[in-house]
């Protein structure tokens, strides 16, 4: 069992924390974990992204040019990695910011309004977290009772997140849940 | 050991020192490792241990060789600029025998190149990047726990041989985060190297003075101190050389050699090579110096061709085909300027050169 994905943005969107929430959950579940961050010369107000490979095996190589699954957070991030995805796999798309189609007909596409129910729970900053439970619904790759531990641990110096966090998690998964 | 944790590469260097024993740093900070700088800047007051930026790496060299030549384990991490800068103090230090331990966190050259993951400061760390005979242990680790293992255990062989050692890691490694068990020990390891007492320059009141230099003007002394160095050489190649082997039982179509990160991209490569019929085991070297030499000679007898596979335009190469001697077609696939191969343009490059062979 191998999961990988890509999780990408603006930078601000909280793309890197998901995706070490993502990895710091698949360690908590005993799986073999690599979270990459895209590093290198970026510009300002520029895109970011990280890979996070889950596996039972002893993960090779961390670099991966075709991920199982993507989550796209805004247009550049679509058309960047959107072709990358293998056939078969899942992109999760933000349509809160994202207005281009996605044009793979050989892929699940999910579409979640992650920063839209972000807000209408009471803070846009929680897209990210909207779009992680949408993924682990999707994908399976870590345990969401899990998952929510693991934010639970993360934010536990800022209790006044767990409510927001915890149903911002619980809301991805279910609009997840409805399009699989 | 202790419970997993998941660390940046770059931040798990910086406590693996911590937990060597070491409480003297001395940096100047470099992309792609500055998070190393920047954890042991927080880290090391902590520990009542000392953090020092300096004024240019030149500075850094030297400071690491006062702080050695004092006996303290010290430690010190760059990038390949840096390290460049770094080069007249490394021979001092080799010469001087001081058990100090540094990582270089290479990034692409030549010149200012960028700061992408590279291989291709492997003739500087094995080779010499200073002046005269001397050499460094030279160690290459491929993942965040093996980079922590091997910082300890430098802190370890410096002392056992009274020679720095070189940990080679790319920005790859310092920027992934992976889990580690970090080592426990029962009781904490002095931040000073045994028997520094013997050599170190701590003050001579009530002993006899002790001396540390690398200046030979006699040059009888100098030959003398160029074959204790030699000897004690010879002793690290008998005794540190560390590599991993994989799918090397049997004859085999293609047998790769790669450390490092490039070696983590040739296991996902070997996946499919196999799956194409082809019979490729891999032997990864984690010692560069001393270099696997014989095991690498021992396999190419049962192999069609051996590759050395590099995020260079070709160096480690030189010494694979020093250990083949010429009884096997040996061949190379690299890339450089940052660029990391993927999986399947390695694999695409080993059938090309299995056909051209």
């Amino acid at each position: 069992m191998q999961n990988e994905v890509v999780i990408a943005g603006f930078g601000g969107q909280g793309v890197l924390s998901a995706g070490q929430i993502l990895a710091y959950s698949a360690m908590a579940e005993g799986f073999n974990v690599v979270w990459l961050p895209s590093y290198g010369p970026e510009m300002r107000g520029g895109t970011a992204n990280c890979s996070v490979v889950v596996s039972d095996q002893p993960i090779a190589s961390p670099i991966i040019p075709h991920p199982g699954a993507a989550i796209v957070m805004n247009n550049p991030s679509l058309e960047r990695f959107g072709p990358a995805v293998k056939a078969g796999g899942i992109i999760i798309i933000n349509t809160s910011l994202i207005n281009i189609k996605c044009q793979r007909d050989d892929v699940t596409q999910i579409n979640i309004g992650a920063n839209q129910v972000a807000m209408d729970l009471g803070n846009g900053k929680a897209a990210n977290m909207v779009i992680l439970g949408a993924y682990v619904a999707a994908t399976k790759a870590v345990s969401f009772d899990v998952l929510k531990a693991t934010v639970r641990e993360k934010f536990a110096r800022k209790p006044q997140f767990e409510e927001l966090n915890m149903r911002a998690l619980d809301a991805g998964f279910e609009l997840a849940g409805k399009q699989m | 050991m202790g419970k997993k944790v998941l660390m940046k590469g770059n931040e798990a260097i910086g406590e693996a020192a911590i937990l060597a024993g070491c409480r003297a740093y001395f940096c100047y900070p470099i992309t792609p490792q500055t998070e190393v700088a920047e954890y042991l800047a927080r880290r090391m007051p902590e520990v009542g241990g000392t953090f020092l930026q300096g004024e240019s790496e030149v500075a850094v060299s030297y400071m690491l060789f006062g702080a050695g030549g004092a006996g303290v384990k010290v430690f010190t991490s760059s990038s390949s600029p840096g390290i460049s800068l770094m080069a007249e103090g490394m021979s001092y230090i080799a010469t001087a025998e001081l058990p100090i331990v540094l990582i270089n966190v290479m990034r692409n050259g030549p010149g200012l190149g960028g700061i992408l993951p590279a291989q291709a400061d492997y003739f500087q760390a094995t080779k010499g990047a200073g002046h005269g005979d001397y050499h460094f242990i030279v160690l290459a680790p491929s993942s965040v726990q093996e980079a922590v293992d091997l910082i300890v255990k430098s802190f370890d062989m410096a002392e056992k041989y009274s020679n720095p050692v070189m940990l080679v890691a790319d920005g790859m490694i310092g920027q992934m985060m992976e889990p580690v068990e970090l080592p426990t020990f029962d009781e904490p390891p002095s931040p000073y190297v045994k028997g520094h007492e013997k050599w170190a320059t701590t003050g001579a009141k009530g002993r006899e003075r002790n001396l540390v230099k690398t200046l030979f003007l006699n040059p009888h002394e100098g030959q003398d101190h160029n074959v204790k160095l030699q000897t004690k050489y010879k002793e690290i190649e008998a005794n540190e050389i560390a590599f991993e082997e994989i799918d090397t039982d049997g004859d085999l179509d293609v047998l790769l050699v790669s450390f490092g990160t490039m070696a983590r991209v040739c296991k996902t490569a070997m996946e499919s090579l196999k799956a194409e019929g082809v019979k490729v085991g891999m032997l990864r070297p984690i010692s560069l110096w001393p270099f696997p030499l014989q095991r690498i000679r021992d396999l190419a007898d049962k192999t069609k061709l051996v590759v050395s596979v590099e995020l260079s335009m070709g160096q480690m190469v030189e010494d694979v085909e020093r250990a083949v001697q010429g009884k096997t077609p040996v061949g190379f696939f690299g890339r450089a300027g940052g660029i990391v191969p993927t999986p399947d343009e390695v694999k695409d490059g080993i059938l090309n050169l299995m056909k051209e062979s």
